[in-house]
């Protein structure tokens, strides 16, 4: 299908954007990567009366540290994301997240400002960011809100985004030695949306205990879900197969999948389980991993 | 072997025969021009006054048209002119796509676009044309169209069950076609058998997924009443008829014109209802129109294949010798047979090649062909035989595990001995000359089958499973008119080549089959080349122009090498005995004393150069006033070829799948591939060996991702390609490919057809690898494409 007509402006900073948003009135939409937008265009099911291109905004790029803060421009490629070696050292499970996203020519495209706003129930950057416990920095004309990604994420292709609002940044609490992060998912090719994934963030003593414990599950709901039951099963013990069984037990709780073209809930369900064991199994003590 | 020379007959090296091209990996003279998108694909072709196409095609599985209002959508800018299927009828006759040799078969009229009720999810209702396609579509949005939804069968397993809602009233009932096939005494031979195994097996219904959409073009001048079409075809002179038969027009003021195709694998060589459309469409408008199917409608409109449920049984000795097959086909085409090739002969091609590749005595086939209202079926690349090769081989797997047989053994056992030919299946197929025993070693030579066997059991003992499958298998190529042409198809089994010779001494051949992207104008070049003795870079070919190339039949089912080549290589050696016969008189030396090497005439005896090619084209075009005046001097020679002994001349081969299956999470991982395949004589190994992998690769894609998913109300959820999965390289095991040549008598180049023997055995291969995996589990899947959702539920892990 071809792209119903609509205008097209490219604006090259924010005072610039709040001038061309009010101008356009509120059937414009962002464009960043176009990763997601552009083939929603193709197939009309989206008819913007606008496209307003933000990629030239110098304030919305870059990756930089400040104290215990890694900040994520809006405009960061998920190329970006598996190569610098900022995300790399602070973030690490974004680094193997990158990969896992679609295919090389959509990673050197796509944005994470635009992953984050989009909210795919299967993506894996807005589970990362509530695994993560990170902020989403958001701005329109009247200023800034910092809004926990947690509460950004509102449900199927929902966020806590008001008219008028962009994402500019994220804000990630930088790693530490007791951090433990790692993200599992199935696809049936690579590249493709997960049937389900999980990002896994933990804080873990060197005598495995774990301190925290964030499991956050893509694909297997409306959005990036917590699996309370599950995290709470692993936190204040030590980490041994036998917390990942209660773990594993405690999805059935937390997680209400629905059905997709690859299967029911109960597959869904399944998945969960054998990747709970797949992203914790490494964390375990050595002799538990062989057993 | 056949009496043609290659350096290989004659035990000379590749350099002491510089212009033997036969059996050589040339590489492909269009390969560059397409990486570099210089190709002419139809999209790419543009005309004076064209205007664009699109369509609204229905949300309903069945429904009644109630009324349809252009006003809306004439009045979007650009908009030109708004068509319903009445319109058109008044230009076009409907057709009814059956075949005579196929008894009792029926369908129903089927017209451009429906008069009364749309009947598939997808099907184009009402035709929108505008100066752009987005102005198309801007009025296909605008179109006021009142559909009445009726209820839908949908299930092809109750279609003939009392209460079906019958598709099509007048014909009484949704049965399409029905034939058994019965050789011997079927039930004497099961109640005398040692072991009886039987299973049923699913072939999910999947698409071609070509790279260019179909893509038409039809400008119908009315200066002086011709339509010339620019068509994305494999069949262009099948087309030239349907488009002046249909629209009431002479043959010879209908030309088709097809450049590069990307890509087509059975998906168009059918005619297609909005396809005939745009040519009304263009006949009422005397203007040019342009259709081309984007990917979303293309997965609702272009033809689906492999709809099958076959039930199985097998009988066998004590010693493991296979005494009967019985099978019962059955398949949902969608709501009409597809025109003209029918939508009958995939399930009839299931009669012909269960058991195929096996010396057995009692057989009984039945297929049952019946409507549905989902997007119609038709031929799709190695038509039936994945079917007939799953059923076969799951059988031969399930009866050698019930008697404890080695899985090669039994097929030792039971393939047709090598010395056995000529002979005659019990399905009624003639076999001129095969190689099953000397496949399967060969691939046995290749596979390491004991170090498998040890990996497996040792990655056993760690929880992963891994398994090996094996797959024999038959493949029907070069057909004869007993394929179509008995049925009253107007299409043609015969080819023909016109090679001439220009003055600078290089070459044109122009040639009745079509290239598609898989090397047939490469083929022809070398085979050209080969014929008349010139360098490869000599000969340029032209195909696709009903208007200048001989008549034939285009490429399809496996004929282009073996029946296309066999027409250049017969033209070409015309040529070359024509132009000895030129020299001769020239250079005063008898015609059959000469020979031509790279591009210059030579004397035969001592290998001395006489004269180059240009020389004489010099002297023929330019001073033929120097020549006797009774020499023949037309430098172009055309001949023709059909096969006439053997109604087709069948292939043969054996696959290997290693695999691993996740069994927590259901995923197969592909290993490692093998195929060897017998397609006769092997014209650019190269070549072959990617039609072989390209088959593969579409048989995983059946095995193991490719599914048009309905849901119970008709409407397909799979239109886009995050949804319906495409094997993709990442995925792709390392394929290894082996040949074993046994040449067709029927011709001098001995050449038979390789394009589907990939798509045939891989997902039998597949199957039987994942069950192998599974086997210590107790788990066995038998329903395509085999996802983790089957695979899970078949090991209880999920119910
Ligand atoms: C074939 C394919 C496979 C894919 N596979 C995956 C996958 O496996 N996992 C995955 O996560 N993604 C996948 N994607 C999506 C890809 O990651 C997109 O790049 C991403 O979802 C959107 O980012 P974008 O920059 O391209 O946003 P765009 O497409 O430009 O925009 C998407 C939406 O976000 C809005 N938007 C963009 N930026 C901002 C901002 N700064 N503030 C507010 N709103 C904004 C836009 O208005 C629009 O509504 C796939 C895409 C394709 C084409």
């Amino acid at each position: 299908m071809k792209w119903p007509a609509m205008g097209y402006a490219r604006v090259e900073s924010l005072d610039e954007l709040w001038q061309v948003l009010d101008a356009a009135g509120p059937e414009a939409q962002i464009l960043a990567g176009g990763q997601s937008l552009l083939a929603t265009l193709s197939f009309r099911l989206s008819e913007p009366s606008g496209l307003i291109d933000i990629t030239r905004i110098p304030a919305l790029r870059g990756v930089s540290v400040t104290g215990g803060t890694l900040r994520l421009g809006a405009l960061t490629r998920h190329a970006d994301l598996g190569r610098d070696p900022l995300v790399a050292a602070h973030a690490p499970i974004l680094a193997q997240a990158a990969p896992l996203i679609a295919h090389p020519a959509i990673r050197n495209r796509g944005t994470i400002g635009g992953s984050l706003a989009l909210a795919d129930p299967a993506a894996e950057l807005p589970a990362c960011m509530v695994a993560l416990d990170a902020t989403i920095v958001v701005a329109s004309r009247s200023g800034e809100r910092r809004v926990p990604a947690a509460d950004f994420f509102q449900g199927l292709f929902t966020t806590d985004l008001q008219p008028g609002e962009i994402i500019t940044a994220v804000d990630v609490p930088v790693a530490t030695p007791a951090s433990r992060q790692t993200i599992v998912e199935v696809t049936r090719r690579s590249g493709d949306y997960a049937m389900a994934g999980l990002a896994a963030v933990l804080a873990v003593t060197a005598d495995r205990t774990v301190d925290a414990a964030r499991l956050v599950f893509f694909g297997v709901g409306s959005g990036a879900e917590i699996a309370r039951g599950a995290s709470v099963a692993l936190t204040g013990t030590k980490l041994t197969q036998a917390t990942i069984a209660a773990a594993q037990g405690a999805l059935a709780g937390d997680l209400d999948p629905p059905g997709d073209l690859h299967g029911g809930p109960e597959l869904k369900r399944h998945l969960a389980r054998v990747l709970t064991a797949r992203a914790l199994g490494p964390f375990l003590a050595p002799a538990e991993q062989a057993a | 072997m056949n009496e043609i020379v290659t350096p290989k007959s004659l035990g000379l090296s590749r350099e002491d025969l510089p212009n033997s091209y036969i059996g050589r990996s040339v590489p492909r003279p269009n390969a560059r021009k397409l990486v570099e998108g210089r190709a002419t694909y139809t999209d790419d072709v543009t005309l004076p006054r064209l205007v664009h196409a699109a369509f609204l095609r229905s949300p309903h599985a069945h429904a009644r048209i109630v009324s349809v209002d252009p006003a809306a959508a004439l009045a979007v800018p650009g908009v030109v002119r708004v068509f319903t299927g009445a319109d058109l009828a008044k230009v076009c006759d409907p057709w009814v796509a059956v075949l005579a040799h196929l008894k009792g078969m029926k369908s129903a009229p089927q017209y451009p676009l429906p008069l009364e009720r749309a009947t598939w999810q997808g099907e184009a209702v009402v035709a929108v044309v505008a100066e752009s396609r987005a102005a198309a579509e801007d009025g296909v949005a605008a179109l006021a169209v009142a559909f009445e939804p009726l209820p839908a069968q949908v299930d092809m397993e109750t279609a003939l069950a009392p209460g079906a809602v019958v598709i099509h009233p007048e014909l009484g009932d949704n049965l399409v076609f029905t034939r058994t096939a019965e050789t011997g005494d079927v039930a004497a031979a099961f109640a005398a058998a040692h072991r009886i195994v039987e299973a049923t097996f699913h072939t999910g219904r999947h698409t071609g997924v070509t790279l260019e959409p179909r893509s038409i073009i039809a400008d119908y001048n009315r200066a002086d009443g011709t339509l010339t079409v620019h068509h994305s075809t494999q069949a262009p002179h099948m087309m030239q008829n349907v488009f002046a038969t249909q629209l009431r027009m002479a043959e010879g003021d209908v030309r088709v014109i097809c450049k590069d195709v990307g890509g087509s694998y059975g998906i168009k060589v059918h005619v297609y209802p909005d396809e005939m459309a745009v040519a009304c469409m263009s006949k009422i408008m005397g203007r040019p129109v342009k259709f081309i199917a984007d990917r979303f409608e293309a997965f609702g409109s272009d033809i689906h294949a492999r709809d099958h449920r076959i039930k199985g049984r097998l009988a066998v000795d004590a010693e493991g010798r296979f005494l009967a097959f019985d099978i019962d086909d059955l398949t949902g085409i969608g709501p009409y047979s597809v025109y003209p090739r029918t939508s009958a002969v995939e399930g009839n091609q299931v009669v012909n090649l269960c058991g195929g590749p096996y010396a057995f005595a009692n057989y009984r086939c039945t297929t049952t062909v019946v409507l549905q209202n989902k997007s119609p079926t038709c031929q799709y690349r190695a038509v039936g035989h994945p079917i007939a090769t799953t059923v076969t081989e799951g059988l031969v797997d399930l009866a050698a595990e019930a008697l404890g047989m080695d899985k090669v053994a039994i097929r030792r056992k039971n393939l047709i001995r090598d010395d056995a030919y000529p002979c005659t299946s019990p399905a009624g197929m003639r076999f001129e000359g095969l190689s099953h025993h000397a496949s399967l070693d060969k691939l046995l030579a290749m596979v390491p089958v004991e170090k498998i066997r040890a990996d497996q059991l040792e990655q056993r003992q760690r929880g992963i499973y891994r398994g090996l499958g094996l797959a024999s298998f038959i493949e029907l190529t070069n057909p004869s008119p007993f394929m179509y042409g008995i049925g009253g198809a107007k299409i043609s089994a015969q080819d023909g080549c016109t090679v001439r010779m220009d003055p600078d001494g290089s070459l044109v051949a122009l040639s009745g089959v079509t290239e598609q992207g898989q090397g047939t104008e490469a083929i022809l070049a070398q085979i050209v080349a080969h014929g008349v003795g010139v360098p490869v870079s000599k000969v340029k070919v032209v195909t696709g122009d009903t208007q200048t190339t001989p008549y034939g039949g285009g490429t399809w089912a496996c004929r282009g090498a073996g029946i296309g080549g066999e027409a250049a290589l017969q033209s070409a050696i015309a040529l070359k005995e024509q132009i000895l016969e030129v020299a001769g008189a020239m250079l005063q030396a008898q015609g059959s004393s000469l020979d031509i090497i790279m591009g210059e005439v030579v004397d035969k005896a001592t290998g001395q150069v006489r004269m180059p090619l240009a020389e004489l084209g010099r002297i023929v075009y330019y001073r033929g006033d120097t020549l006797p005046k009774d020499l023949a001097r037309e430098l172009v020679q055309t001949r023709h070829f059909i096969t006439k002994e053997y109604p087709f001349a069948f292939t043969n081969g054996i696959q290997a799948s290693w695999l691993e299956v996740d069994v927590e999470t259901g995923m197969v991982k592909l290993l490692e591939h093998w195929c060897v395949e017998d397609c006769g004589r092997v014209i650019n190994p190269m070549l072959v060996d990617e039609q072989v992998r390209g088959g593969i690769v579409q048989g995983i894609g059946g095995a193991l991702y490719e599914h048009c998913i309905y849901n119970e109300d008709g409407q397909l959820l799979t239109t886009t390609l995050a949804d319906y999965l495409v094997p993709m390289a990442a995925e792709m095991p390392d394929m290894h490919v082996g040949h074993v040549e046994t040449p067709t008598k029927e011709s001098l180049l001995g050449a038979k057809g390789a394009g589907e023997a990939g798509t045939a055995g891989a997902p039998a291969a597949i199957m039987n690898a994942i069950n192998d995996a599974l086997s210590p589990l107790g788990a066995r899947v038998l329903a395509q494409p085999f996802t983790p959702d089957r695979i899970l539920r078949a090991l209880g892990t999920i119910a």
